[in-house]
Formats: C-alpha cells, sequence, structure tokens
C-alpha cells in the first residue's frame, strides 16, 4: 500500500430500502492513482454503494471521508463538485439534447446568463479527444446515437468534470471491443495522473487487466480487500457466494442425430444492418448456445425469430415447413410454439407492481379461460404447479412481482412461459444478475426441458454457462455467426478467439 | 435458495395490505359530506333527496367507467364532452324515423359513440398518437358534425320513451330510479370485465407496462381499440339518459361532464399513469363528487365558491393519497 | 454533418408550423374580400393583418404559455382559466391615467404568475401528476374570476386610450400586439431557452432521472415553467381585455383556450411526451389554428363548420406525425 492518507474512505455505511437491507457497515478505503476492483454477486451492495458515494442515495448510517474530512453529499451534482464522478450505464444522458449539451450538463459555460455555446462545444471536442472518441460529432442528438458511441460519451462527460476519484458501474458492457481497448488506454493514463478508479464489473478479465485492489462484497457487507493478483478466481468466487463453489451443470444428452427434421430452423435471416445472414438449426432436445461479445446481433436474432423485428429476410423453418412470424402472438401460437425469456425482466418480462398471480399466468390468459372468463380453479392449480416446479420463493401470489429477489423474478417470468408447455425455447442472457444459487436450478431446469423435448437457444454472456450447458455454440460476430463449435470443441479459449474474431487462435483452439 | 416450498403460497395479501387507501378515504369523505349536508338541511338525509343524487350522480358514473377503462390503460379521453351530446342527439334523432327508430334509439345512440371511440383507439393504438390530442381532435369533429346537423340550433327532436324510461323514471318501486338500476348493472359488468376476465387483466397489464404485455404475446393494440371503443359506448349511453332525463338533447350538453369524470376516477384511487385501480373506488369517487356538487349548491353557495371548493378539495384529497416516489 | 443539419432536424418541427402558417394566411390574405375590392394596398393588407393578429395573438400567447410546461412533458390545462381570470382582472385595474393603467397591467401579470406559481409548487412539492392539479387548480382560478365579474362588465374609469393603443398599429403598418409577441419571444423565450435552466427545462421533459443525475436545476426548471405558462396566459387575457374593453368569465371560452392551446402547441411541433419543441412553433401553430377560421370566413362558409374543419386539420396534423411510424423496423420502439 503507498504510505499517504487514502482519498477517500467510508465507515460504518448501512442503507436499508424497505425491509431489505442493501448495506450493512460497509466500509471502503480508495487511494489515488490506483484501480480498485469491487466484486460482489447482484444484491450483494455494490450499486447501493456507488449511488451513496455519488450522491444519488443518503445513507442511513455511517460516515465519508473525503482528504481525511468528513463529507456528506446532498445529490450528485454536490458530489461532482467535491471531485467524485461515476459513469452510469447511460442512465445520465438525456437523449433530446446533442453531445455537446450532455457532456457540459451540470456546469455549462456562460456568458451573459445564457450558455455559451462555443465554449461548450470546445469543452466537448476535448473531452472526447480525452476518451478516445473523437468520431462522435458534438452537435449529434444522443438518441440518434448507438449505445457502444453512448456510453463513450458519458465516459466523456464523466472527464469533463474533472474528477479526483471515477468510478465505473458496468461501464464497459455496451462497448465493442476497439471501444474497450482505448477506454483501457484512457484508465490507465487517469491512473498515472494520479487520479483515484473505482471500477464494478464482472468480467474476470478485465479486472485482471486493470485492478490494483479488489474489494469482495456479498449481503452489503465487506467480505475482504485484497491486492489484485493474490487471490485465484476460485477462491474469489467462494468469496462472493460464501461458500465453497463448484460449477455444477447437468450432464448434457448425447449428439443428436443429424437426420431428425429440426423443430427450428433458420435460414439467411437478415435485418439490416444488425443481422447478416445467418443460419441455424435447433433440434428437439438440443441446447444451442449464441456466443460471441455484446451487441454482435444476438439480442436482434432472438427478437426476429419471435416475430418483433420487421422487415426480415430470410427464411424461418418451423418442423420443416417455412413460416412467417409476425408477431409474438403469432410465435406463441400452439402450431409454433415459441418462448423468448427477454433481456430485461424488469421492463420487458414482468409488470412489476402487479401480483405474482396475475404475472404468471399473463402468457397463458387463452388456456386459462373459457370465453374469456378466467378459470380460477384452473388458474389456482396451474400456478401452485408452477411455483412447485420452479421452487419460486414468495409471500405468497398475490403480492407483488416487485417485491420478490431478481432470481425469483427470473423464475417468474420463465414460470410464465412454462406455462404453455413451449416448444422452442429462446432465452436472452437469463442468468445475468442472478444468485448462484438459483442459476444452478436454472441449468438443471433447461436440460430437463431439452430432455422432455424443447429446442432451446441460450444466448449468454457467460462462457461457463455456454460450454457447461450447450450441445453446440454459435459465436456471432458482427451480425452473423462466425464460427459453430459443437461437443468438446467449445472451449473458453475457442470462445474468446471467435468471439475477439482472431483466425489463427481459432485454428489453434481447435486442434 | 435452499428453502424448499412446502405447501402452497397465500393467494390474498393479509388484510392490512389489502385495504386500499384511496378509496376508504373517498369513502370517509362521503359520509363527512353526508353530516355536512345534513347540518345544513334536515331533507339532506331523507331517502328521495338520497336517491335524487344517486340518479344525477348515475349518468356521470356510467360516463367515468369508460373514462376509468380509458385511464386503466395510461391513456385519457377527452372526446367525452360531445361523444355524450352525440350519444343524445343521435338517439333522440332515431325517434323520428317512427316506432321502430324509437325502439332502436338507445342502441343506435350508443353505437354511434363506439364508432367514436374505435376512431380514437384505432389513433391511439395504431397510429400511436398521444390520446390526449387524437381525443380532443374528435372532440372538435364530434362537434362539428353535430353542430353542422343541428344547424346550431338547439335539436327539436324530442326523447323516445325507451330513453325516457331508463333516465327518468322509476319503475321498481320504493322510487329507485331507473338511471341507478342501470348504473348498477354497468358497474357490475365492469368490475366482472377487469377482475374476472382475460381482457381485464391485459387492461392493468397494458397500463402498467406495455411493453411486457406485448412481449407476452397480448394483442396490445387491438385490446387498446376495444377498450376506447367501450368507453365511447359507456359515454354516448350516458348522453342517451341525460337525454332521457331531460326530454331532450342539447348542445354543450356533454360539457359538464369531462373534468368531472376524470376527476371522480383519479379521486377514487386510480393512477392517471395506468395499471392500477379498482372501480369501487371510482364509485366512491362519483358519490363523492355527485355529493360535493350538490351539497355547495343546498349551501346556497354561489357558483364560484363551489368552483374554488371544488378545486381545493380535489388538490387537498391528491395530496392526501396520490402522490409519486421521491427521487433519493 | 454539416452544422445546419443538425440545426435543421432540431428546427423541424417549428419550421413545419411557420410554412404551414404562412401558406394558410397567403390564402386567407389572397382571397379577403376587403383586398379584393379595394386592392392589395399596404392600407388594407396591414388592416386585414392587424385584425387577424389581435385575434391570433391571444391565442398564441396561451399557446406559449403551454409550450413551457408540455415542453417539461406536463400539461397545463388551467391556462384557459388563467386567460379569463387575467381578462377579469385586468377590466378592474387597466384604469385611470395612463400610469396606473400600466400599473393594472404590470398587476394583471403578476397575477398570472402567481397562478402560474401555484400550479408548479403543487406538482413540484406536491409529487402531483399535473394534468389533475391543473384540472383542479383551473376550477379555482375560474371560480376567483367568476367572483370578480359575475357578469360580463368594465370598470367607469377604464383606460381605453391604452388599449387601443396595444390593439392599434406601430408606424400605422404593423400590428401593436404581433409586436409584443416578437418582443416576448426576443425578451423572454431565447434568452431563457439558451439559459441553464432552460436547458433543464428540455432535459427533465426528455429524462427526469438522466436531468436528476447530471445535477441540472429540475425543481427551478419546472417552477418557472409553470410560472411563465400563467404570466403567458395572463397576457392573452390582458389582450382579449384590450379588446373588447370589459372582463368577462365565461367557462366555454376558458376550456376551449385550454384546449386549443394544446391544438396550437402540437400543430408548432412540440412534443407532448417532452423534451422537443419551441414556444416560436407554439405560436405559429396558433395563429395556423386561428387562421382556419379565417379561411372558414373569407371562402363564405358558415362560422358553424369551424369546429369540424378545426378538428379535421388538427387530426391530418397529428396522423402525419403516425407516418414515421413506417419506418419501425423493431416493433418494441412502438411502446414507451
Amino acid at each position: 500500500m503507498p504510505n499517504s492518507e487514502p482519498l477517500f474512505r467510508m465507515e460504518g455505511i448501512s442503507k436499508r430500502y424497505g425491509g431489505v437491507r442493501a448495506l450493512e457497515e460497509a466500509d471502503l478505503e480508495v487511494w489515488p492513482g490506483r484501480v480498485h476492483a469491487i466484486l460482489g454477486e447482484n444484491g450483494a451492495g455494490k450499486s447501493t454503494l456507488i449511488k451513496v458515494m455519488s450522491g444519488v442515495v443518503a445513507p442511513d448510517a455511517g460516515r465519508m471521508l473525503l482528504d481525511g474530512r468528513e463529507v456528506s453529499f446532498a445529490d450528485p451534482a454536490a458530489a461532482n463538485a467535491a471531485g467524485v464522478v461515476c459513469i452510469f450505464q447511460e442512465l445520465s444522458l438525456i437523449p433530446d439534447l446533442t453531445v455537446a449539451d450532455n457532456i457540459v450538463a451540470s456546469s455549462p459555460p456562460k456568458r451573459f446568463g445564457m450558455i455559451d455555446r462555443a465554449a461548450q462545444r470546445r469543452l466537448a471536442e476535448d473531452a472526447l479527444r480525452r476518451a478516445g472518441a473523437e468520431d462522435i460529432h458534438p452537435s449529434a442528438l444522443v438518441k440518434d446515437l448507438p449505445l457502444s458511441r453512448r456510453q463513450m460519451v458519458e465516459i466523456a462527460k464523466a472527464l469533463a468534470r474533472k474528477p479526483r476519484i471515477l468510478i465505473l458501474d458496468e461501464a464497459t458492457s455496451a462497448l465493442t471491443s476497439n471501444d474497450v481497448i482505448k477506454v483501457f488506454e484512457v484508465l490507465k493514463r487517469l491512473r498515472s495522473e494520479g487520479i483515484a478508479l473505482l471500477y464494478i464489473s464482472h468480467r474476470m478479465h478485465e479486472i485482471a487487466e486493470l485492478a490494483d485492489d479488489c474489494t469482495v462484497f456479498r449481503n452489503g457487507r465487506k467480505i475482504a480487500t485484497y491486492e489484485a493478483g493474490t487471490k485465484t478466481d476460485s477462491e474469489v468466487v467462494e468469496m462472493m457466494i460464501g461458500r465453497e463453489y463448484h460449477h455444477v451443470f447437468p450432464p448434457k444428452s448425447g449428439a443428436k442425430q443429424p437426420s431428425d427434421t429440426p423443430v427450428l430452423e433458420v435460414r439467411n435471416l437478415s435485418w439490416s444492418p444488425r443481422l447478416n445472414d445467418v443460419s441455424l438449426t435447433a433440434h428437439a432436445g438440443e441446447v444451442v448456445g449464441l456466443g460471441g461479445l455484446d451487441g454482435q446481433g444476438q439480442r436482434e436474432l432472438l427478437l426476429a425469430l419471435f416475430g418483433v423485428l420487421r422487415g426480415t429476410s430470410g427464411q424461418i423453418l418451423i418442423d420443416g415447413k417455412p413460416i412467417s412470424i409476425k408477431s409474438p402472438r403469432a410465435a406463441k401460437s400452439p402450431g409454433i410454439g415459441m418462448a423468448l425469456i427477454p433481456e430485461d425482466r424488469k421492463t420487458e418480462g414482468l409488470m412489476l407492481p402487479m401480483s405474482v398471480r396475475d404475472n404468471l399466468t399473463f402468457a397463458a390468459m387463452s388456456q386459462l379461460s373459457r370465453g374469456g372468463i378466467i378459470d380460477r380453479a384452473a388458474e389456482r392449480s396451474a400456478i401452485d404447479e408452477m411455483i412447485r416446479l420452479l421452487a419460486i420463493k414468495t409471500d405468497g401470489t398475490a403480492v407483488p412481482a416487485g417485491s420478490l429477489s431478481g432470481g425469483n423474478q427470473q423464475k417468474l417470468v420463465i414460470a410464465k412461459w412454462l406455462l404453455r408447455r413451449p416448444r422452442i425455447i429462446l432465452l436472452n442472457d437469463p442468468t445475468r444478475g442472478i444468485d448462484v444459487g438459483t442459476k444452478q436450478e436454472l441449468y438443471q431446469l433447461l436440460r430437463r426441458l431439452a430432455d422432455d423435448g424443447a429446442a432451446i437457444i441460450l444466448y449468454s454472456t457467460d462462457y461457463d454457462e455456454l460450454i457447461g450447458c450447450c450441445d453446440k455454440v454459435l459465436v456471432m460476430y458482427d451480425g452473423a455467426v462466425r464460427r459453430k463449435l459443437t461437443g468438446p470443441e467449445i472451449t473458453e479459449r475457442a470462445l474468446i478467439a471467435s468471439a475477439l474474431n482472431i483466425d489463427a487462435e481459432v485454428r489453434e483452439a481447435a486442434q | 435458495m435452499t428453502d424448499t416450498v412446502t405447501s402452497t403460497p397465500a393467494a390474498r395479501l393479509p388484510l392490512r395490505q389489502r385495504i386500499d387507501l384511496p378509496v376508504v378515504t373517498a369513502f370517509a369523505c362521503i359520509v363527512l359530506l353526508l353530516i355536512l349536508g345534513s347540518l345544513y338541511s334536515p331533507n339532506f338525509l331523507s331517502p328521495q333527496y338520497l336517491l335524487q343524487q344517486l340518479k344525477v350522480g348515475a349518468f356521470l358514473g356510467i360516463i367515468a367507467t369508460g373514462m376509468m377503462l380509458v385511464i386503466l390503460l395510461g391513456q385519457i379521453d377527452l372526446s367525452v364532452p360531445w361523444t355524450v351530446t352525440l350519444g343524445a342527439m343521435m338517439g333522440c334523432a332515431a325517434a323520428s324515423w317512427g316506432p321502430a327508430g324509437a325502439a332502436l334509439a338507445i342502441p343506435f345512440g350508443i353505437l354511434c359513440g363506439v364508432a367514436i371511440g374505435l376512431v380514437n383507439g384505432f389513433g391511439v393504438a395504431y397510429l400511436r398518437i398521444p390520446s390526449m390530442i387524437i381525443t380532443l381532435a374528435v372532440n372538435s369533429v364530434a362537434q362539428g358534425l353535430m353542430v353542422a346537423y343541428t344547424g346550431g340550433f338547439a335539436p327539436q327532436d324530442s326523447a323516445p320513451y325507451p330513453m325516457k324510461f331508463l333516465g327518468a323514471l322509476s319503475s321498481l318501486g320504493f322510487g329507485i330510479p331507473n338511471a341507478v338500476l342501470v348504473w348498477i348493472v354497468v358497474g357490475a359488468l365492469a368490475v366482472f370485465l377487469l377482475t374476472r376476465t382475460s381482457f381485464g387483466r391485459a387492461v392493468y397489464g397494458i397500463g402498467n407496462r406495455e411493453t411486457a404485455a406485448y412481449l407476452s404475446g397480448v394483442p396490445t393494440q387491438r385490446l387498446v381499440m376495444i377498450a376506447f371503443a367501450i368507453s365511447g359506448g359507456l359515454a354516448a349511453f350516458g348522453g342517451v339518459l341525460l337525454a332521457g332525463y331531460a326530454g331532450k338533447a342539447a348542445q354543450s350538453m356533454g360539457d359538464p361532464y369531462l373534468l368531472p369524470s376524470i376527476a371522480a376516477v383519479v379521486l377514487g384511487g386510480t393512477s392517471i399513469l395506468g395499471g392500477r385501480g379498482s372501480y369501487l373506488g371510482t364509485v366512491a369517487g362519483v358519490i363523492l363528487i355527485t355529493l360535493l356538487q350538490s351539497i355547495l349548491s343546498v349551501m346556497q353557495m354561489q357558483e364560484f365558491g363551489r368552483q374554488i371548493i371544488y378545486g381545493i378539495i380535489i388538490v387537498a384529497m391528491l395530496l392526501l393519497y396520490g402522490r409519486d416516489k421521491r427521487l433519493r | 454533418m454539416k452544422e445546419w443539419r443538425f440545426w435543421l432536424s432540431e428546427q423541424r418541427g417549428t419550421l413545419l408550423a411557420v410554412a404551414l402558417f404562412v401558406v394558410m394566411f397567403s390564402i386567407y390574405v389572397g382571397n379577403h374580400p376587403a383586398i379584393i375590392n379595394k386592392g392589395f394596398t399596404v392600407d388594407t393588407v396591414s388592416n386585414v393583418v392587424q385584425t387577424a393578429a389581435n385575434k391570433g395573438s391571444m391565442l398564441a400567447f396561451v399557446a406559449m404559455g403551454q409550450a413551457f410546461v408540455v415542453i417539461t412533458a406536463g400539461i397545463d390545462l388551467s391556462v384557459g382559466m388563467i386567460f379569463l381570470l387575467a381578462n377579469c382582472l385586468a377590466s378592474y385595474l387597466v384604469a385611470g391615467p395612463t400610469a396606473l393603467a400600466l400599473v393594472g397591467v404590470v398587476g394583471t401579470l403578476a397575477a398570472g404568475a402567481l397562478c402560474g406559481a401555484v400550479n408548479g409548487l403543487i406538482v413540484i412539492f406536491g409529487r402531483l401528476q399535473p394534468i389533475v392539479v391543473t384540472i383542479a387548480t383551473g376550477g379555482i382560478y375560474y371560480g376567483i374570476a367568476l367572483w370578480m365579474r359575475p357578469n360580463p362588465g368594465s370598470s367607469p374609469g377604464f383606460n381605453s386610450d391604452l388599449a387601443d393603443a396595444m390593439t392599434g398599429k406601430l408606424f400605422d403598418i404593423v400590428p401593436t400586439s404581433l409586436v409584443i409577441l416578437l418582443a416576448t419571444v426576443v425578451i423572454i423565450w431565447i434568452p431563457f431557452r439558451r439559459s441553464e435552466v432552460g436547458r433543464a427545462m428540455y432535459a427533465t421533459g426528455s429524462s427526469q432521472i438522466a436531468a436528476y443525475m447530471s445535477g441540472m436545476p429540475i425543481r427551478r426548471a419546472k417552477f418557472l415553467a409553470y410560472m411563465f405558462s400563467g404570466i403567458f396566459a395572463a397576457m392573452g387575457g390582458l389582450l382579449l381585455t384590450f379588446t373588447t374593453y370589459s372582463g368577462e368569465a365565461l367557462a366555454a371560452d376558458g376550456g376551449n383556450y385550454t384546449l386549443f392551446s394544446i391544438a396550437a402547441v402540437v400543430l408548432g411541433g412540440v412534443s407532448l411526451f417532452g423534451g422537443r419543441g419551441s414556444a416560436v412553433g407554439a405560436l405559429f401553430g396558433a395563429l395556423a389554428f386561428r387562421a382556419i377560421g379565417d379561411l372558414l370566413f373569407v371562402f363564405a362558409i358558415d362560422a358553424l363548420w369551424q369546429p369540424l374543419f378545426q378538428g379535421v386539420v388538427l387530426f391530418v396534423a397529428v396522423s402525419i406525425g403516425a407516418a414515421r411510424l413506417f419506418r419501425v423496423r423493431n416493433r418494441l420502439d412502438l411502446f414507451g
């Protein structure tokens, strides 16, 4: 440890939301010129910690010290003024304003009481250059930019505020691989300039490359702080989940006979510019994985299959027959029998204020009602069956879905679809932000569903999942299937190499 | 995660959480108003007077039922004024087509309202036009059509017997007005629709989060259009009954019903943002507003005082139970 | 992309409104009986423009006020009643010698500001939805207006000279009301829009969470938006008093002005979802909306048809916006 005072210290910070203890007596020390990584499962308190640090929420107890003096931030503006700047996942960009407006939003340069547009533009260009994003035009509207560009604007915005402490909350999840490299250069340069960096990420290889110190949180408490590289990955995961951890994946069944008619076949599916000539097959009992970096078209592929995208070209065949799917309603109809577990369970999968019961039965209303009138008995038994089957922990079925934990919410989304006994199940990164225990349950469930005859397409950003669950993996890059890996070919090396589009490594890994 | 569910979970919330604060507050205010009214005038609590209030309230109640459906979706229907008037005028107009016309007057009036609602619903659901503006435009068009139809004069057709029967008379005995019975039937159907049918479930879902409803395979656009159609039909039905009550239709007869219908729904606890609310609350809201208006007239307060108190009370009640969450 | 292309796409709504108005007004002027009879002279044209300007400016002021609030993703359903309140108040205050009458003008504007401020405070600190709050406060303001003028009337010392000056012409050509309208744009709207609070107004409407996270003055922006809405509505009411020399609390008028201001705002390219548009667009939207009635007069169509035409024009105008739906390729974009 460097022999100076910590730049920033949190002592005994606690925060409750209703009955949930998000943070309990949390401590943290942040030193200048070092990158401090924060690890932990979702719900461990990382987000709340950051929100307290950056003035978004007020702690219930505890104190924060900056340069040894106690501080408290009334709002994000106050935190910024003190030099604590947080880069969010694009929550802080105003869509209808320009890039330049957004970058200087919190303290725009003024002349005669009005905003000085020329000075603002110069500041914006400067910040964009420092962030390595010179290609972004300062007068473009933020809402017209793709997600990765918006994240870069967010980074530029943070840099423009001349931070002493820079917090990155999953800031790289939306970036292309080129951007990630550039951003890392920027971060390393900031570190050498003496700025303290706080980095939250689930990506272990990023943390390995960047971090100097690491702190693990679990259940709102700090578990340990250590220098990066002094603990193995499994030791770290153990600290994160609190018990001995083994990757447990249910055994896969044998390879499918290629003579079976695939339940789902896709031929030359295109949707410019995000999908380029995608073809795949999925047989009954098969778990097909979609891999690759974020934003390579995996989400669009699932949406296209589910009938959400307009203007797709190519063919989709169900049981060998070409079918045109125009809406989720058509996709879930008995003849096709598709289900989609969407990316964001809070906004796309559930209606959080509505009850568990209402959410669970929402996709299966037609089979639970006669002539439009709900059959309460049938509803009751279907709900009970699903809750038992998936072991959903809930305080009754009348409570709002929002009161469930993340893992149970995801189970609720899955249960909603399982009520329809779908033959084709599409899952969009279902275990993102889910605790490890629930993940295990979901892996078991997926294998069981496959064994019962469903064809499953699983998009995951977790390599272990792709390796452990899938019979074959299609790695996507730039909207096309770059490589298909089957059976023993699915290794982390091959997945990463294909994802980064590195031919040499792919050949090597295949040997 | 290691716990297993051993017994089937409870289907109902504990009583404390089930009590709907707005509904309780609304009914409490109703009681308060009744007490206040009785202090001013001994007749206030007499059955005839109360039934008269219910009768007047029934018209607002039927219109507010349609408005509630639309608000539950997270939308608003500003075409109520002229849908009401159009329903009334068309119903009366049908009478001039002979006995068959008189018999069909009520369904015809309602159907005109349904047509207006379909236009609203199409604009909102398929053209994605904000409901505030499309219903405004449709209101203007409806007004235009009616003004052109009557030449700007008061309509001469008097209401045919079926309309008078439902709107003005009492046939069940004990002086219970038919209009109140109609409201009870409409209300019962509304409650059934909202709580026991897949349509009702879908309405709450769409009002909560249309994206999730769409991704669950619910035909959200079609259902929104149907909801607006129902709302238009109910508004027209209210107009039909009003014409029956008054004996004939009148220009701008629907104007006094727009803001009170919105206020009644909101005071009953339905969130203006959609997805939340019970019909019982709307009933309470309607009765509350009707009583408020009649107390203010019993107190012989002048019009200006009534308006001011009306406004203040609505703000006060909203502050009691309509507040959004803090940002921090 | 060149700078001006960005500016163009941002101002698209406003420019369309200006174009719409110019087209409609040209047709109006071209077919006006006075011009056809007396020829296309400066005098006749300026008279025609003056009458139209006085009528149109009233709605234009109210619409501009509404624009402030709509840009914050709110709505002000009490503008029509503030308009009436100002009208009635001014019929008392704009009296006596000119200096005193001017104080009365200021007093009326202050009353409008107060009404707007009350709206803003309830919305911000009560954390209530603007639509319901302003319905209720509208009733209160109407009640006050009715208390002031139970019957239409004017005060004996009413300063009709001032009124005439405000509704007359400057240099015998340009209608004063237009000059005042232009002045409010230059003195109030443009500086406000370019200020930090003005930008916060747009940010609040676009994404309140993001504006909060960026540390922008959301509460100040909302408060000022509602306050300006009240002030502008009061300006409209003042203009009505100047035109009619009296005050009248006619509920139907108030309701109409409220609803027409929303129509004007939409025609003017201001998005009801907030974050986009300009009060200048609302101004021209209002003038265009008013021009519908003028066009009917000019083509000798019975005034009875006015509501129908207004409704149809509005309907068509907002449906055109729906054409963008054809470009939507991911249906999830259809939902909020």
